[in-house]
């Protein structure tokens, strides 16, 4: 206990030799201090796994490259998706999520500290196990090394007989662990804001960030199970001669299938709502206004939530599903549209009348408004069934869902950096190079993407690892792999920016971006216990309250 | 539920006109007989089906620009309009809290949009997935293999892998070739995108899925569901015949496998060595099923699934070593001497 406290003050943490630091990190159950180590893990993550996906992009920028083999380029690809979703999006929400919602809601820590401690090794156990496999998954049965099944790992290819040695093995392993990671964290989050709010804090002034990420946190309960349960289903026929998606013995296919996207769907939007939460907090701040409808957002979430339950199935129109089937799965695909849209039109009529200044997470959430409303629109496009018959599985797809989890939900995710750093760290991060890191992401961003919606509508399919020349596919793979140079580029200048900040940055007072929220009203960075007096709430903005006595919103909701 | 807007023809010119100048010369891309047109674009439809998820795409994408136009250009306009600028007086702008009669509009222009794309998709749908069937339509199987297809025609008693042959139809005596898609492992995908939209092949579960090619030629297309090492090299080839031809195919396909004396040399090799134990040739004890049949190989025209074209030197690197030109492919290295390689390829370049 003593190291831990004496972590807890950041003055004496730097003066403790490392073992010390080290030791305290392990034993932490500080919500800050575990927001921040998943925020720094998933980007480890990120950059090891968008290394992969730059030796995907070199291997696919001429046609009939020999750079690296097929099996290698099917790990690659496989261990990308995955890691991507499991090791980079989940832990970067969990960990906005652990920083933030106790902040936010006038809170002392979460309400579990020891399972929030759990859950973040579960993730980074199960990390490493992933990765692991690379060494060994071949030592036991000299097949295979890296899981090279796909992250959708369909039946039945991760069956024993097409799925020799042990990397699905480790895919299932892996996921199961950090999946209950997540779980952990999705209930510690709600039981947090059901019952440790401050005095005053209701439900409808809680600020939109921690209303969706209550949101998420009920859709991760439902929808990581029906994965954590195929998984295990598949174990059981991989090891115990069960014949659940065995078809050589009468199991189904299609099964894993339905059982992988009742999980996948919710999980795009799992990811994608604490981009929009993120958004809904940083927009507000710099264009000087309230978010526009608070209550209509709130509903758009939740609606959200909803229907995002009841779409998995447009994963599988090429399936072979019945008329009906397809129609239904369509039509609740379309809905979705109309919450959708809803809290964008909210967000442009916040920054309507308002006066925008253009600091860099807000410039990271302008560039999402335009690229998210355009994977919307081709998400649209997907939705409408047999458009979807062309358009699945070619590089349409890997365009609509790039546009979605990087020029939508990874821009948001810089945004937040931007905008909560000066809080976690107490220093603000240097804009020059983060003014590079945006144009050059952003540059590099869609060289990669946008070109790849071409080559899908010419015909190319995902998931090969290359192809002839003839079909005009060859100049759009160049453009995009050209692409990845400034990507990595931007990255660089971020985490270069990160680092150099955390001791030279510009210090950052309190509130440096005379912001509304809980969590600017106490010193950057919050001391172990976060409010010295628990506040007390009017209204969702109490720092507007605050420092606007004669016009407090509290006279208005 | 009819929708007039897309049985109108000239309306559906002009927004091809409009947006896609490109897909007008579809009609005039001919190819010969044999060579690939190379053409795998999903807006140059040369098919019915194919034709009617292009008509329901164009309305789309029309919607959907229009959607990003005005809505990217209030964005546009708004972040321009809004900026912070140099002489502000430093005060708050007017806060704002919401306004119902705003959102509702947003809410209900949305949903009537949706309306409308609900109603031509599933009229889609229909027309595609219930489209009743012609009486001279031909039935195929198609069989996915890890990696390559095998194509069975039940009727006519033809077995042949990669390249589906079918007749032209006409629309006075309309010809499609309705599809029954099966796996023999894992799940693959039919996609020839000038043709039809995709249907996968999935073992244990019989799909269905039609064509109806309107102008001859050879089509290219590709497994579209991964199905491990060698997905990328899993091509397919439909060759559409004009009136006439197919049957001239048939009857060639249907004929015995030639038995030339001069290759007995390469036939022993052949048929002493596990060659037989995957493959078939009709009318021998060649009966294998796990490989293509190799009864009209030489009628082919790629080899490997459109790994490298099918010509005497890569069939003779083919048999030297499969994985030279298909790596991790299932056919193993058979170990074959020079002198038997010389043999066993003199021997299936008979095989027309």
């Amino acid at each position: 206990m003593a190291s831990q406290d004496l972590a807890l003050s950041p003055a004496a943490e730097t003066s403790l030799p490392l073992t010390a630091r080290l030791h305290a990190l392990v034993v932490t159950v500080d919500h800050k201090q575990l927001g921040l180590m998943y925020i720094g893990t998933a980007l480890l993550f990120l950059v090891v796994s968008g290394g992969m996906a730059a030796v995907i992009r070199l291997q696919l920028a001429v046609p009939n490259n020999t750079l690296v083999s097929p099996q290698v380029f099917n790990r690659l690809f496989t261990m990308h998706g995955t890691a991507m979703v499991f090791l980079v999006g989940m832990p970067l929400i969990a960990g906005l999520m652990n920083y933030l919602v106790p902040l936010m809601i006038g809170a002392r820590d979460m309400a579990f500290p020891r399972l929030n401690a759990f859950g973040y090794w579960m993730f980074l156990f199960g990390g490493l196990l992933l990765y692991f496999s690379y060494l060994a998954a071949p030592g036991l049965a000299g097949h295979g090394s890296a899981p090279d099944v796909g992250w959708f790992a369909y039946a039945p290819l991760t069956g024993r007989a097409f799925s020799r040695g042990h990397s699905t093995d480790y895919w299932i392993l892996s996921l199961l662990v950090s999946s209950g990671g997540s779980i952990v964290s999705a209930i510690n989050v709600i039981t947090t804001i059901a019952s440790l709010r401050c005095k005053g804090m209701t439900l409808m002034r809680m600020p939109l960030f921690v209303w969706m990420m209550l949101v998420v946190s009920g859709m991760i309960i439902l929808a990581l199970p029906p994965l954590s349960a195929a998984q295990i289903m598949l174990l059981l026929d991989r090891f115990l001669g069960a014949r659940f998606f065995d078809t050589q013995a009468g199991g189904s296919a299609v099964l894993w299938q339905h059982f992988f996207w009742i999980f996948g769907h919710p999980e795009v939007y799992i990811l994608m709502i604490p981009g929009f939460a993120c958004a809904s907090e940083i927009i507000p701040v710099f264009s000087r206004k309230p978010i526009f409808g608070y209550p209509a957002m709130v509903a758009a979430t939740v609606m959200i939530g909803s229907i995002s339950m009841g779409v998995w199935a447009h994963h599988m129109f090429a399936v072979g599903m019945t008329a009906m089937g397809n129609t239904f799965f369509a039509i609740s695909t379309l809905l979705i549209a109309v919450p959708t849209g809803i809290k964008l039109f909210n967000w442009l009529a916040t920054m309507y009348g308002g006066q925008i200044r253009f600091e860099l997470p807000m410039l990271f959430c302008l560039g999402f408004l335009f690229q998210f409303l355009l994977a919307g629109l081709t998400g649209v496009m997907l939705g409408v069934a047999p458009f979807d018959w062309q358009l699945t599985d070619s590089y349409f797809v890997v365009a609509h869902f790039h546009y979605v989890l990087v020029g939508s939900f990874l821009f948001t995710i810089f945004a937040a950096i931007y905008y909560w750093y000066p809080k976690a760290s107490g220093r603000m991060l240097n804009t020059k190079l983060g003014l590079w890191h945006f144009w050059l992401f952003a540059l590099g961003f869609h060289l990669t993407f946008d070109p790849q919606h071409l080559a899908g509508i010419l015909g190319m399919p995902r998931r090969i690892y290359t192809y002839d020349a003839g079909r005009g596919w060859e100049i759009y793979n160049l453009i995009s792999s050209l692409g990845v140079i400034f990507q990595a580029g931007g990255i660089l200048c971020l985490v270069i920016n990160l680092l150099w900040s955390l001791r030279h940055g510009e210090p950052a007072g309190d509130d440096p971006w005379d912001a509304w929220t809980l969590e600017w009203s106490t010193t950057s960075p919050p001391p172990a216990y976060n409010f010295e007096t628990l506040p007390e709430v009017r209204s969702r903005r109490p720092l507007w309250d605050l420092k606007h006595p004669e016009d407090p919103d509290w006279k208005y909701e | 539920m009819k929708l007039g807007l897309l049985g109108q023809k000239s309306l559906l010119w002009a927004l091809r006109t409009a947006f896609f100048p490109w897909a007008i010369t579809s009609s005039a891309a001919r190819a010969d007989a044999g060579a690939p047109n190379g053409i795998t674009n999903i807006f140059k439809p040369l098919s019915t089906p194919a034709e009617a998820i292009y008509e329901v795409s164009v309305l789309v994408l029309t919607i959907c620009a229009g959607i990003f136009l005005i809505v990217g250009g209030l964005l546009a306009y708004t972040i321009i309009r809004f900026r912070r600028r140099p002489d502000d007086d430093g005060r708050e702008p007017p806060q704002v809290y919401g306004s119902n009669q705003l959102e509702l509009a947003w809410t209900v222009i949305p949903i009537l949009i949706v309306f409308v794309l609900i109603l031509v998709t599933a009229r889609t749908i229909a027309d595609v997935q219930n489209a009743a069937r012609p009486a001279g339509a031909l039935d195929v199987t198609v069989v996915g293999h890890q990696w390559w297809w095998e194509i069975r025609y039940p009727e006519l008693g033809i077995v042949t892998a990669n390249e589906l042959h079918v007749p032209v139809s006409d629309p006075t005596k309309r010809r499609p070739t309705f599809l029954k898609l099966e796996s023999a492992d894992v799940a693959h995908s039919f996609w020839v995108p000038q043709l039809a939209g995709k249907t996968d092949a999935i073992p244990n579960r019989d799909n269905q899925m039609w064509i109806e090619p309107k102008q001859p030629g050879t089509y290219l297309g590709n497994c579209a569901e991964y199905c491990g090492t060698q997905h990328a090299r899993m091509l397919l080839r439909v060759i559409v015949h004009p009136p006439g031809d197919f049957e001239k195919w048939v009857a060639a396909q249907q004929d015995p496998p030639v038995d030339d004396p001069q290759v007995q040399a390469g036939r022993n090799v052949f048929f002493s060595t596990p060659c037989v134990n995957c493959h078939a040739i009709n009318g021998t004890k060649a009966e294998g099923t796990f490989g293509p049949d190799l009864t009209h190989l030489m009628s082919r025209a790629t080899l490997g699934s459109g790994a490298a074209p099918n010509t005497p030197e890569k069939l003779r690197v083919w048999l030297r070593d499969p994985q030279l030109l298909k790596e991790g492919c299932l056919m193993p290295n058979m170990q074959l001497a020079d002198t038997e390689l010389d043999h066993i390829v003199a021997y299936l370049l008979t095989l027309k």
